[in-house]
């Protein structure tokens, strides 16, 4: 296990050639990454081609970078790239699993009438457009979740289950499968493991967030590559309240680890659809598949 | 007469009685009504239920029901006989409902905020966090004047013991208001001396606070260079378009606010400004009163799968740029679990104690209001807490014990995903009877009333809209469940506010405002609106024109009849036959009944087939259609005549076909047509809107007139006596040659008549230049280049000679010189028409319509 800070440098390049010229595009990107406790961003630049008419910068309302873009020419291609330098600490995670909270006292504490009221976790507690709270979920995740068991640790029982139970097949799934197919399918891509995980989790009263962003690309010696690495990566995010105030620990349920310094945060929110890296309206042009291309070096291979 | 129009109303009743007080006293505020009923006369009172429906009809009222197996505009049921509230009891509920908007404006603010009602508990953060209404993206927008409520709409229903209550409150876009409006106009006109004497308060003055409010809080920085720099904010009424169910009040009340009706596609975002795309270019908007569903707003942030939102609008709003009103995100508060918390966050955000009632409501995620739901399930009505799960309401006194016990299940599962609400018993007003025209019948009723902002505060519109059930003891009321509604009169001891905003019904010009807020949409859609009124008056003339010959069939008019019929084959007016061959062939004179028998079914067929798309119904269907698209733009006159089609295609379509039922209906067509002619030449103002109408009327006719003379030149049974007589006929040309030469038809005079006349409307020369002017003067409004290829094709017209058909013996030539040349000359002309037509179509509209949009996420 990593002790020491890593640097990384992310390149996250996305293109559309169009049949057809588009006149008029509109974007939203989640392509910068965001500042937390574990990870500081050195240097970000995105560079569009063509140059947008407009262009607009702001936060989300889960608190991530976005930023809005327009072109109003007509145009045969767009380029977004986004090239950042980012510094990604340890997290001080290590016997949190055992100590924290039994699973039934967090549900409890997030429940209403509880006090005091736990609005920042609340906002990832329920339904949201790509998690479907139902009972299939919640009996789907009960073997993990016996009585008095520690939540990390039963959480970390179910990424384990889902790990084991499901294949990684990104022929299965596309972005609009809907999560109780992958249930029945048992096959999807990071991005499905992580909704399953988040439907089960707030299926039993729970608050989990979706977390999108990267992986190292080449793993150090001696190190598996990690699947996921060549495209943005999805993980996820639990609560649990504690003596400190509240804590979030993440799962990632594809690689059946808990992330440290080589997942890269970009940016987190109840599901995909807030945080999907482009997601744009174009006028003309043909429905395209965008080519993706995104690279994760550490710094000191530089 | 009181003992027979209240024979079968009942006295007592468990129910609170909005005319009759305990005991069958009148309540004093319906006296002078029942009185004027009780001395009204059957006769009276039938012309007055006669005329509700006309009204209804020829207004083209209607409600659109989207599983309507009779299609999807059903008319708007209306009872004559209005709701009577005294003026002390309206001062209650305006007071209270004026409170209601005051704090669902306050709990907006503050969800969309700070989140104070959530941070304290006062509301579950499920119901707001869990709710699909809530639009994340709209958190911390802040609207101008912190109004996010411009429009709010409370049901009030009234228990026995005659109190009011809120039965649901409606902050999306609430509908109603116009069709209250249309119900006003109506009823007003049906007992005009009870409206005056009875102190009736109007409700205009409320619709002008509410667009004096859109104009104070527009933001609107004075002129700008992309604005056309006129001085008054632009507000567009925004709807989802003709299939929405309260469409016609989306039309009606933006021509009655005088803003212009939009879809989605009219609108663009440059920038962080909302356009409207217009013929002339793009033109700012600085406020937008919407009826689309806040969240099928913009692609772009909101929902991606709305194909009727407006990419960037939010970020527009955002921006402070433009006015969306209600603004996005109010939906959420027609959340059915939120009337319980009411009282509650009135206290806290207003400091108020909440004056009228909901219905009482519990949300189960509480354990306590769990655990009464269960217990009292057969007095309650369960529904769904958040509109994601897609449920209908559950009567508990509905159930069996599987049932019941099957919903408990449900129930503790999951128990914040359900609502338990009280059942409500409507108070019931007396209804006028339709099947006989002296009695009156007691119904459930309930008041939707609207309030306005306004920068003084809340205003309430002194009215509303009555639904009434339909049936006597029904406990849901709804005008998509088949129910009517009532106009409601509100009393005032005061002087009554006379105001009026309506503009004069009759004969101004009231197709289009301005030339500048004309979108290319609405410009398209008027030009095919010229085309197909056009097409339905040729159709139905070359129609009429056979069929009449067909009528008096004798050896005389059997060859006018036979070549009548050719034409109509040639330019493919009937049905295809079946059997491959197009009836072109002649059987011999000997079997000419069944031949005739024949022609009479084909040509019935092509008036009324509903398969046959280009047959006369299906081209009234399509004009109706594009009639709708810009119900705005016409005055209600011209809208009764479309309307009256629409009836009489629908009349003639159920009744038995026969020939003399044909040929009135081939009338009316043509009466209607004429009438639409009327008011396009005489009442509507000479603007590009205007002028692309006429353009689409000429070049349709310009088709027409080319293709039939070509074609009739070329037949061989126009060879026959009587054929240029119908050729005249059928171009509305009998008239003028009659007077001018007195012989019987010939045909170079008649070709002189029909071709090459610059005078005569339904002559192909006529076209030509009218068509030169109109585009002439459109290009030079629009700073385009003229179009040459118009004047390619008048030059070679007047290059013909006409002489050469001097001395041709038409009845004996076969493919002469002169025929074959002119026919090849007026296939060009109409070439050309069509080839202009898409030229336009390029040229003016093309930047919208079928252009694909899609969203796309990486």
């Amino acid at each position: 296990m990593t002790l020491q800070a890593e640097r990384y440098r992310v390149i996250h390049e996305t293109s559309y050639d169009y049949d057809s010229p588009v006149s008029l595009s509109r974007q939203q990107l989640h392509l910068t990454p965001r500042d937390c406790p574990w990870q500081s961003s050195i240097a970000h630049r995105i560079t569009i081609d063509p140059v947008p008419a407009f262009t607009q910068s702001r936060q989300d309302p889960f608190a991530n970078p976005v930023k809005l873009f327009a072109i109003e020419a007509p145009h045969n291609r767009l380029v977004v790239r986004a090239d950042s330098m980012v510094e990604v600490r340890p997290r001080p995670f290590a016997g949190r699993l055992e100590e924290s909270l039994p699973w039934e006292q967090v549900r409890k504490a997030l429940a209403y009438g509880a006090a005091p009221v736990l609005l920042d976790a609340n906002r990832y507690q329920f339904e949201s457009p790509y998690v479907r709270v139902k009972h299939e979920f919640s009996d789907f995740a009960r073997s993990c979740f016996t009585p008095n068991r520690p939540l990390f640790d039963a959480v970390r029982a179910l990424m384990q289950y889902i790990y084991e139970e499901f294949d990684f097949d990104p022929k299965a799934t596309t972005v609009s499968t809907p999560v109780l197919k992958i249930l029945e399918e048992r096959k999807g891509v990071c991005q499905d493991f992580a909704h399953l995980m988040l439907a089960c989790l707030r299926s039993l009263g729970l608050a989990a967030r979706y977390v999108s962003g990267y992986l190292l690309t080449k793993p150090p010696p001696g190190r598996p590559r990690m699947v996921g690495a060549d495209a943005s990566h999805a993980w996820i995010s639990v609560y649990c309240p504690s003596a400190e105030g509240e804590f979030w620990m993440d799962f990632d349920p594809t690689n059946n680890l808990l992330p440290d310094t080589q997942h890269i945060t970009l940016a987190w929110g109840r599901d995909f659809g807030d945080v999907s890296p482009l997601r744009g309206v174009i006028l003309g042009g043909e429905a395209q598949e965008p080519e993706v291309a995104v690279t994760v070096t550490p710094c000191s291979e530089d | 007469m009181p003992h027979s129009l209240l024979s079968i109303y009942p006295k007592n009743t468990d129910r609170f009685d909005e005319m009759l007080a305990e005991g069958g006293a009148l309540r004093s505020s319906w006296q002078t009504f029942f009185d004027h009923l009780v001395a009204a006369t059957p006769e009276q009172m039938r012309h007055r239920l006669d005329y509700v429906r006309r009204r209804i009809q020829e207004n083209g009222v209607t409600y659109n029901v989207y599983a309507d197996p009779k299609g999807t505009d059903r008319p708007w049921e209306l009872d004559p006989l209005p709701l009577i509230l005294s003026a002390s009891e309206w001062q209650e509920i305006s007071g209270a409902v004026t409170q209601r908007a005051r704090l669902l404006n306050a709990v907006l603010g503050d969800l969309y905020g700070e989140q104070t009602l959530l941070k304290d508990g006062t509301l579950p953060s499920a119901l707001v966090y869990g709710h699909n209404s809530f639009l994340w993206p709209c958190q911390g927008v802040k609207p101008p004047g912190d109004t996010w409520l411009h429009l709010y709409a409370a049901d009030l229903a009234r228990s026995p013991d005659g109190r009011w209550w809120v039965i649901r409150d409606r902050t999306q876009s609430p509908s109603g208001a116009g069709y209250a409006l249309e119900n006003r106009i109506i009823v007003s006109r049906v007992f005009p001396e009870q409206f005056r004497d009875m102190g009736v308060q109007h409700l205009a003055s409320f619709f002008r606070s509410l667009r004096d409010s859109l104009t104070h809080w527009a933001p609107h920085e004075g002129k700008s260079e992309r604005d056309g720099g006129t001085d008054a904010p632009l507000i567009v009424l925004l709807t989802p378009g003709p299939y929405n169910e309260t469409y016609f009040e989306h039309s009606y009340l933006a021509r009655y606010l005088g803003f212009p009706l939009v879809e989605g596609q009219d609108l663009t975002v440059r920038g962080e400004c909302v356009y409207l795309k217009t013929l002339t270019g793009l033109c700012r908007v600085h406020a937008i009163l919407r009826r689309l569903d806040d969240d099928y707003c913009d692609p772009l942030e909101l929902r991606g799968d709305s194909a009727l939102g407006v990419p960037g609008l939010l970020q527009a709003v955002r921006a402070g740029k433009v006015l969306v009103a209600n603004a996005l995100g109010s939906g959420l508060l027609e959340s059915a679990a939120l009337p319980g918390f009411l009282p509650g966050a009135c206290e806290k955000l207003l400091g108020e104690t909440l004056a009228m009632p909901s219905v009482g409501t519990w949300w189960c995620g509480e354990p306590t209001a769990l655990e009464f739901a269960i217990s009292n399930l057969e007095r309650l009505v369960i529904k769904g807490a958040f509109p994601s799960q897609r449920m209908d309401p559950v009567f508990g006194n509905q159930l069996n014990g599987a049932q019941r016990k099957e919903m408990i299940d449900r129930m503790r599962a999951r128990p914040l995903a359900y609502v338990a609400q009280e059942l409500v018993n409507f108070s019931q007003a007396p209804v006028w009877a339709k099947s006989d025209d002296s009695h009156l019948l007691p119904r459930g009723v309930a008041v939707r009333v609207f309030v306005a902002a306004t920068p003084q505060g809340y205003l309430v519109m002194p009215g509303g809209l009555t639904r009434v059930s339909a049936a006597a003891n029904t406990r849901m009321i709804s005008m998509q469940r088949g129910g009517s509604s009532k106009d409601t009169w509100v009393l005032t001891d005061e002087e009554v506010n006379c105001f009026t905003l309506l503009k004069n019904a009759v004969g101004i010009a009231d197709l289009v405002r301005s030339g500048s807020n004309l979108s290319s949409r609405i410009v398209e859609n008027l030009f095919w609106f010229g085309r197909y009124t056009e097409r339905c008056e040729d159709v139905a003339r070359l129609l009429r024109v056979g069929l009449s010959r067909l009528v008096d069939t004798g050896t005389e008019t059997m060859p006018a009849l036979m070549s009548t019929y050719d034409l109509c084959c040639s330019l493919k007016l009937l049905p295809v036959d079946e059997d491959g061959d197009g009836g072109n062939e002649h059987q011999s004179n000997d079997d000419k009944t069944i031949y005739q028998l024949d022609l009479e079914s084909q040509m019935l067929a092509a008036i009324s087939d509903e398969e046959w798309g280009d047959g006369l119904a299906g081209n009234i269907r399509r004009l109706l259609w594009v009639g709708a698209q810009v119900r705005e733009h016409f005055s209600l006159d011209n809208w009764h005549a479309l309307n009256r089609m629409q009836h009489h295609l629908q009349v003639y379509c159920e009744i038995r076909r026969e020939i003399g039922d044909a040929l009135a209906f081939l009338d009316q067509v043509l009466l209607s047509s004429s009438t639409l002619a009327g008011f396009a030449m005489d009442n509507m103002t000479r603007d590009d809107g205007w002028r692309f109408l006429i353009i689409g009327r000429r070049i349709e006719r310009l088709i027409f007139l080319s293709s039939s003379i070509s074609h009739f030149l070329r037949l061989e049974s126009t060879r026959a006596a009587g054929s240029i007589e119908w050729l005249l006929e059928l171009t509305d040309s009998i008239i003028t040659y009659r007077s001018r030469y007195m012989t019987q038809p010939e045909l170079l005079p008649a070709l002189d008549l029909i071709v090459f006349n610059a005078d005569n409307p339904h002559a192909v020369y006529f076209q030509l230049l009218d068509l030169k002017q109109y585009l002439g003067r459109l290009s030079a409004e629009q700073g385009d280049a003229e179009d040459e290829q118009l004047d390619l094709t008048i030059n070679r017209l007047q290059a013909f000679d006409l002489s050469r058909f001097e001395g041709l013996d038409f009845s004996q030539c076969r493919n002469c010189n002169p025929c074959f040349e002119l026919a090849g000359l007026l296939d060009e002309v109409a070439h050309a028409a069509a080839h202009l037509s898409d030229r336009l179509a390029m040229h003016y509209f093309a930047h919208i319509g079928e252009v694909g949009r899609q969203t796309l996420t990486a």
